[in-house]
């Protein structure tokens, strides 16, 4: 695979590099969340706030309210590993000058060459995490035959406008969380599972909402170990546990001095007192306020176990499919469904979270590129009321537009090519009625989003209803959502246990061949 | 992308995303004229000077602005109030971006219709991706050049546009369509003046090839003269011209037209000059006084004259030791550069191609020779020069060696940080892709360190340009010689470029006369 790839295709590849990265700093130019709002700003803001507290004060200090660390104003609430990223960039920050970092006067700190300073820690992140990971993914996934194929992959990853808006342009570092994952994934379709397992424990330690993840690889995990032939399946566990344990020891380490300063983390990770969703999110509750005010019949606590309920129990299905078939091409779908499933049902979600799901919809884009593209189209507009607060509108336009151009023109649509117009990648294939009904739905879908879009740039909403064009948005992506999940479920059970069933073939065709 | 219009989208694309991007003086030298066609009468366009940025481009343009402006008064009625100087709201920044990309559409279309009429390339396939069909590969090159891109939605100008009207001409040329073209680009003319540069190729080539026939072995035939098609052609162009001076000659206010158009208080050189002929002059001029004044061969007052040469005025200024330049030798050394190729054309005119070339020679001595010439203009020779960079391997791999030298040599025009990393990776993006497709195009194995297509010193010499830049954005800083000697890495990119530019610009003269013997060979045959 090596060999090839430095043949032709390393400069292909090096294209292909280069494209993401001028994408992602010219989004990067635009404006960042909370841009010139005092007196809170935004996420920008936030991880700014995390370089001065983690510079300042001693690690045990970092999760405690104290006279020099506000935790009103943007107190550290995501794992330690984000913090440790936090003071790396903060002495950086400090090296180059101590005024972006200097405790209490630097809220609030924007100028140009500290906005520069900021977007290219993230880039940076981008380079070394998130790429190398979908690189390695796409190296040794076997779905794809040809290196021209592996390349368009590759670039319609690197260009979902999701990740780009939100890393890049509203500020935060999910490149690192989901790369991690992304890597986690690799070393587990390589049969590396306890490198695997650290990957993910690596990832689970720097954002808490990796959690949407935890339960698909633990039910693979499992299952692989219960299934296991060559291994004492006790074994392969404990193996298993004791690499989570030592990885979560070793990142907690600074903060497991007393039980009370390890409580206080694990309090300001999980804010169960905030509400049951930010802003208007495209999921089940908040879809369901339109017709049922559900915050005003039930109590808090009541609404997090309903949520928790209803979580765990839409979560079943695909734990158990996977459990009980722990193939890696279930393992994959589990990943979207758990994640699907999280920002469906559970509590306090955040628009943003969908990316969760969307990269590894990303990485199953080659094998059925016409519903994972309409999915990624969808799950980016689900997220147009937040980019149109954060200045970037263009952004988006043109991330959309660069993304759907280099899609549709060179994914391999298979039955539904003759939908696309300009592209030629398979021959086109007679049209019957059902491709119409789909493919239609397809372009409907779409035109739906443009339309709710522009109106809500260009119309003013009545002024009983100011919001009534993100409640729209989010409606409109849920119901999408809803149905993708369902898909994908579906997809999920009747997925072939691949790896045996080729093999089958294979002996079959074998057979066929020593007979003639 | 499949097909020409999804390569459109593609680099449409990013032409928004350079929408942020930093924008020079050029943007708000568009505002203002907004401003001053939209609150102002025709009788004063040419003769308001609120701003320092007069309006000093030919009447078509000034009615384009005109145009313009009654949208924009639309998005933001601040736009057009010639006091509101250095006016740059969000809404006029959109405004003036999205006019810049929309207006690009008509440079898409010219292409299109180049690449799927025109072109004869070495394999005609429809198969193929962008990198090895050469009806895409053309588009990319054209569409997405990098010159265009970052002087056009970055820098901030109208270049794209009116580069589209010339390509649609030289379209029609190929389709025999000659008054249409001569239509075409007098309109064009009324544009921009700055295309009067290659007027003569179109002059000689409308005369020589639309009123008088070719004989058999492909001379002229003397007897073939119609003087209706000149007639024809004549009225045309004066009839464009009318209508774009007419009113300005009715009020007797042509002089004060003309000199806006022709500002010749400018100097030789641009505040960074350009890498031509007069750059490596003055290369040679500073080398002579420096160590001439080392050596005390001459009295040291001219010093403190000659540091200031490129330090970012636009003056005149004598040179120390090289006799100073005037405007009419410039003149006359442009006109003598331009010469025989206007008479290859007029000998050997073997349809559009010798045109073409005939139109790239004329936009490569004005640029070498001319007086007060922009870095930008580098563009008038490389577009014209990608319409037979996919015909001929030798035409192809000039094409590569002079794209990027000549849009290396734009670096300077952005200097922010930020935008720094934006121009080399654009840069990179098109040069490797120009490099591969063209390498896959003409099925050429690569041997060692050679770059496709080049040979082994224009390789190292292309390769050269990475330590050149290296030096400019960081070496200069770390030797601490950027208080000292501040115009050093101008002056090193530019004459390192010159370099490049007059050897593309000799090869490719010899390159259209071996291939005017070739023809002539083959037609006697």
């Amino acid at each position: 695979m090596m060999s090839s790839l430095l043949d032709g295709h390393l400069t292909k590849i090096v294209l292909v590099v280069l494209v993401a990265t001028v994408v992602r700093w010219c989004v990067s130019l635009n404006s960042h969340s909370g841009q010139g709002k005092p007196p809170m700003f935004g996420d920008y803001e936030a991880q700014r706030h995390w370089m001065e507290i983690t510079v300042n004060l001693p690690p045990k200090e970092w999760y405690f309210n104290s006279s020099a660390n506000d935790l009103q104003y943007w107190g550290l609430d995501y794992p330690p590993l984000t913090a440790y990223h936090s003071w790396l960039c903060g002495m950086i920050a400090k090296f180059i000058n101590p005024e972006w970092v200097a405790l209490y006067s630097s809220r609030g700190v924007d100028n140009p060459t500290h906005k520069l300073f900021m977007r290219s820690t993230v880039l940076v992140a981008d380079f070394l995490v998130f790429f190398p990971a979908v690189f390695a993914y796409f190296l040794y996934t076997d779905k794809i035959k040809f290196d021209k194929d592996r390349t368009i992959a590759i670039l319609c990853c690197f260009l979902y406008p999701g990740i780009i808006l939100i890393d890049h342009g509203h500020f935060q570092y999910n490149g690192i969380s989901l790369g991690l994952t992304v890597l986690a994934v690799v070393f587990l379709s390589t049969d590396h599972d306890l490198l695997g397992s650290m990957a993910f424990s690596l990832a689970l330690n720097y954002k808490q909402m990796e959690l949407y993840h935890a339960m698909p690889f633990f039910c693979y995990l499992m299952g692989k170990c219960l299934t296991a032939e060559k291994e004492n399946w006790f074994f392969k566990l404990a193996k298993i546990g004791i690499v989570v344990i030592s990885t979560f020891f070793l990142c907690w380490l600074p903060f497991l001095t007393s039980a009370e300063s390890a409580l206080q983390v694990l309090h300001r990770l999980f804010p169960f007192a905030r509400g049951l969703y930010e802003d208007k999110v495209s999921n089940f509750w908040c879809t369901l306020s339109l017709v049922v005010k559900l915050r005003q019949m039930m109590s808090r606590e009541d609404l997090v176990v309903l949520c928790g309920g209803t979580t765990l129990a839409a979560l079943l299905p695909s734990s158990i499919n996977l459990l009980r078939n722990p193939t890696i091409d279930r393992f994959k779908l589990a990943l979207v469904n758990s994640s699907m499933v999280f920002f469906l049902f559970s509590f306090q979600v955040h628009e943003k979270s969908i990316l969760i799901a969307a990269i590894p919809v990303c990485l199953l884009l080659h094998e059925r590129p016409f519903p994972c593209f309409w999915f990624l189209l969808i799950s980016t507009f689900s997220m147009f009321p937040l980019l149109v607060m954060d200045g970037l509108v263009v952004a988006t336009i043109a991330t959309g537009l660069l993304y759907f151009t280099i899609a549709t023109s060179n994914l391999d649509f298979g039955p539904y090519t003759s939908y696309f117009p300009g592209n030629r990648i398979s021959v086109p294939q007679e049209r019957n009625d059902v491709r119409l009904l789909i493919a239609t739905m397809f372009w409907l879908s779409l035109l739906g989003s443009v339309v709710l879009a522009v109106a809500s740039l260009t119309l003013t909403p009545p002024k009983k209803l100011p919001d009534l064009f993100p409640v729209l948005i989010s409606a409109y992506s849920c119901c999408h959502f809803v149905l993708f999940t369902l898909y994908f479920h579906w997809w999920q059970f009747t997925c072939s246990s691949s790896e045996t069933m080729s093999k089958h073939r294979v002996s079959a065709r074998n057979e066929k061949k020593k007979r003639t | 992308m499949q097909n020409v219009w999804g390569i459109a989208a593609f680099v449409t694309a990013v032409k928004i995303l350079l929408i942020p991007t930093y924008h020079s003086t050029d943007f708000e030298v568009h505002r203002n004229w907004l401003a001053v066609t939209n609150s102002l009468p025709l009788s004063k366009w040419y003769y308001e000077a609120t701003s320092e940025w007069t309006l000093d481009y030919p009447p078509f343009f000034a009615w384009f602005e005109f145009l313009l402006s009654h949208i924009a008064k639309y998005v933001d009625p601040q736009i057009v109030v010639i006091k509101n100087l250095n006016y740059a709201s969000h809404a006029t920044v959109l405004f003036q971006r999205f006019s810049v990309i929309i207006t690009d559409f008509v440079y898409i279309y010219a292409v299109k219709e180049f690449c799927e009429k025109c072109l004869r390339p070495v394999k005609r396939s429809p198969e193929g991706d962008v990198f090895s069909n050469s009806v895409l590969s053309l588009a990319v090159l054209m569409i997405g050049n990098f010159g265009l891109l970052i002087v056009d939605h970055i820098h901030f100008q109208y270049n794209g546009f009116l580069f589209g009207i010339l390509m649609l001409s030289v379209v029609r040329i190929y389709e025999g369509r000659n008054l249409e073209a001569a239509l075409l680009f007098a309109t064009l003319l009324n544009f921009k003046h700055i295309f009067l540069y290659v007027a003569p190729a179109y002059f000689v080539y409308l005369l020589r090839s639309h009123c008088f026939q070719n004989a058999k072995d492909g001379s002229i035939l003397w007897t073939s003269f119609s003087p209706l098609r000149l007639f024809k052609l004549g009225t045309v162009v004066f009839m464009v011209c009318g209508m774009s001076f007419g009113p300005f000659i009715a009020m007797g206010q042509l002089p004060q037209v003309i000199s806006r158009l022709f500002p010749f208080k400018r100097g030789l050189c641009h505040a960074y000059w350009a890498p031509n002929f007069w750059a490596l002059y003055n290369v040679v001029d500073k080398a002579a006084h420096i160590t001439g004044t080392k050596l005390n061969l001459f009295p040291s007052t001219n010093s403190s004259q000659s540091a200031v040469m490129t330090g970012g005025l636009v003056q005149e200024f004598n040179h120390a030791v090289l006799p100073s330049v005037k405007p009419i030798a410039t003149l006359v050394a442009t006109g003598l550069s331009i010469v025989p190729a206007l008479f290859l054309l007029w000998r050997g005119c073997y349809g559009p191609k010798s045109f073409v070339r005939c139109l790239t020679l004329c936009a490569f001595g004005s640029f070498m020779f001319g007086w007060h010439v922009h870095e930008k203009a580098i563009l008038l020779i490389i577009i014209p020069m990608s319409l037979l960079a996919l015909e001929k391997k030798r035409d192809g791999q000039l094409f590569l060696f002079l794209a990027t030298t000549g849009h290396f040599s734009l670096f300077p025009l952005l200097f922010t940080i930020a935008e720094t990393p934006i121009k080399i990776i654009l840069m990179l993006v098109y040069t490797i892709f120009a490099f591969t497709s063209l390498g896959e195009i003409f099925g050429l194995p690569r041997r060692g360190l050679c770059l496709p297509l080049l040979s082994i010193p224009e390789s190292l010499y292309i390769l050269g340009l990475i330590p050149v830049q290296l030096y400019c954005s960081v070496g200069h800083s770390l030797l601490r010689l950027d208080e000292k000697l501040p115009f050093i890495p101008l002056m090193l990119t530019s004459a390192y470029c010159a370099l490049g530019v007059t050897y593309s610009w000799l090869r490719f003269y010899w390159l259209t006369w071996k291939d005017i013997c070739v023809e002539k060979s083959k037609k006697r045959e």
